[in-house]
């Protein structure tokens, strides 16, 4: 059990790390220059010395800020980030806790992400700031319901709200080929989980809470140190743990063809697993440098006139065809 | 194990429940709420009532809560003491409700009966709690549904000048 945690949290620290220089290399690609490419070999130990430099950074402080919510608010942030990596299962083995509730203690946490940001920005007693955790909280209250019923569909085909179950109900193939993944089945409800997880981790089109045009930088434009690596983190946490739950809602989690020796029977499952997550992770990134940022009110019309009520049709129609089959 | 994670809990709750009477600024009140919220969820999962737990905190701390808090931070609030003035006849009214609360409260723990032979488990699983839901206490969950819907149109019907 210790093991696992260890494991699990190590990695993913260790891997969050990572994915801001995956984030930069790519975008880098994208933008057709090198990216960096200064400390060791392809930039590699890039996240390293930006880690050393977040710890040795002096530590400001706005002097009218709120100290204790100034000081609590990237943890508030960061604890929730790594809070939902606890239910989530990497491999039939990998999981450090399953419940029979995973899903919904995922999206509990979730909702409980936003209170870091809000806090933050207002802590910091400074006027960007506010407007961006004000920005962020009337936005993640908007899309987490559309979130939350994108997946309902899902639930209905696979009759369970653990994690473990759901990956196990999309085992095996149709007609020998095709995956059974959920994705086939509830298409809208992927793409509905997909904007809405997008604008719920605040990237980009809807990075409104952080838009460097008009924000300077959103939410933690006070912030400096190991406090915005925390930050920096909790948002990678966030991005993960959103494409963690994809994976295994609509793309059968760790399912995919087993083969060779023992040792690599057992490892596969993770290696699958972990293979879906760059893919949608990469995704994000190259969605980040290409889509423009929407207009606010287009993001609440969007939110609220668009993608609710087709989330409320698509639970309809799937509960409909669920109970005449 | 299980009782310390219990007084551990309820310490939270009374102390984060306390603080929110007792703080003059409404934000320190609402996160003291929010506290007090994910304590109360603690509680139920020590009571293997787990879908209750999330659900508790979904709808409560990460939903409710964080509507209150955006509206603190709209009005931004100064620190003022002319709103505890106006509300100062409440006060009265305050201690016969928390009274009756209390009373309340009270007569349901006295009234409580201990059941043999029941799962925990059983009873607090989302199975459970929805067949519940759909069976015995069907038409309090259509009224429910029913005045949450009301409150909808009177909030739109408030905040819209003219329809």
């Amino acid at each position: 059990m210790i093991l696992k945690m260890v494991i699990v949290f190590g990695g993913l620290l260790g891997a969050f790390a990572y994915l801001s220089l995956v984030e930069r290399k790519v975008m880098a690609f994208v933008q057709m220059r090198p990216g960096p490419n200064r400390v060791g070999p392809f930039g590699l130990l890039q996240p390293i010395a930006d880690g050393l430099k977040f710890l040795f950074k002096e530590q400001v402080q706005p002097t009218a800020a709120n100290p204790w919510l100034y000081l609590a608010a990237p943890l508030i942030s960061i604890i929730p980030a790594l809070l939902s990596f606890s239910v989530i299962p990497f491999g039939p083995a990998l999981q450090v806790t399953d419940l029979n509730v995973g899903l919904l203690v995922v999206f509990a946490v979730g909702s409980l992400s936003v209170y870091g940001i809000v806090l933050g920005g207002w802590a910091s007693n400074s006027k960007y700031p506010l407007i961006a955790s004000m920005r962020s909280s009337a936005q993640m209250i908007s899309y987490e319901l559309s979130l939350t019923l994108s997946v309902v569909g899902v639930l209905l085909l696979a009759n369970t709200l653990s994690l473990v179950e759901l990956v196990r109900s999309q085992e095996g193939t149709w007609l020998g080929f095709l995956p059974k993944w959920n994705v086939f089945l509830q298409p809208i409800g992927f793409i509905i989980y997909m904007i809405a997880a997008t604008a719920e981790s605040n990237r980009l089109p809807f990075d409104l809470a952080e838009s460097e045009q008009e924000l300077v930088s959103g939410w933690h434009t006070e912030y400096s140190g190991m406090k915005f690596g925390m930050y920096m983190l909790a948002e990678y946490g966030n991005l993960t743990a959103s494409v963690c739950i994809a994976t295994i809602l609509f793309f059968g989690g760790w399912n995919g063809p087993s083969f060779g020796p023992d040792w690599l029977v057992m490892i596969l499952p993770t290696i699958w697993f972990i293979l879906k997550i760059a893919v949608f992770i990469f995704i994000y990134v190259l969605a980040r440098a290409t889509v423009p940022r929407i207009r606010y009110d287009q993001l609440m019309r969007f939110g609220w006139k668009y993608l609710l009520p087709v989330a409320l049709a698509n639970i309809l129609i799937t509960s409909f065809l669920v109970a005449i089959s | 194990m299980i009782e310390v994670m219990f007084f551990f809990f309820a310490a939270l709750a009374i102390g984060a429940a306390i603080n929110v009477v007792v703080q003059k600024h409404v934000l320190y009140s609402a996160l003291s709420l929010i506290v007090l919220l994910i304590a109360m969820s603690g509680l139920f999962i020590l009571l293997q009532a787990d879908f209750l737990a999330v659900i508790n905190v979904i709808v409560y701390a990460g939903a409710i809560m964080v509507l209150f808090v955006f509206v603190i931070m709209l009005l931004n609030l100064p620190q003022d003491e002319d709103g505890a003035d106006r509300l100062r006849w409440l006060k009265f009214l305050g201690v016969p409700m928390g009274l009756f609360l209390l009373f309340m409260i009270l007569s349901t723990i006295w009234g409580a009966r201990t059941v043999d032979g029941v799962e925990p488990r059983l009873v607090g699983s989302p199975e459970a709690i929805g067949r519940s839901l759909f069976t015995d206490f069907m038409l309090p969950f259509e009224v429910t549904s029913l005045l949450i819907l009301i409150a909808l149109m009177g909030a739109v019907v408030f905040a819209k000048k003219e329809l």
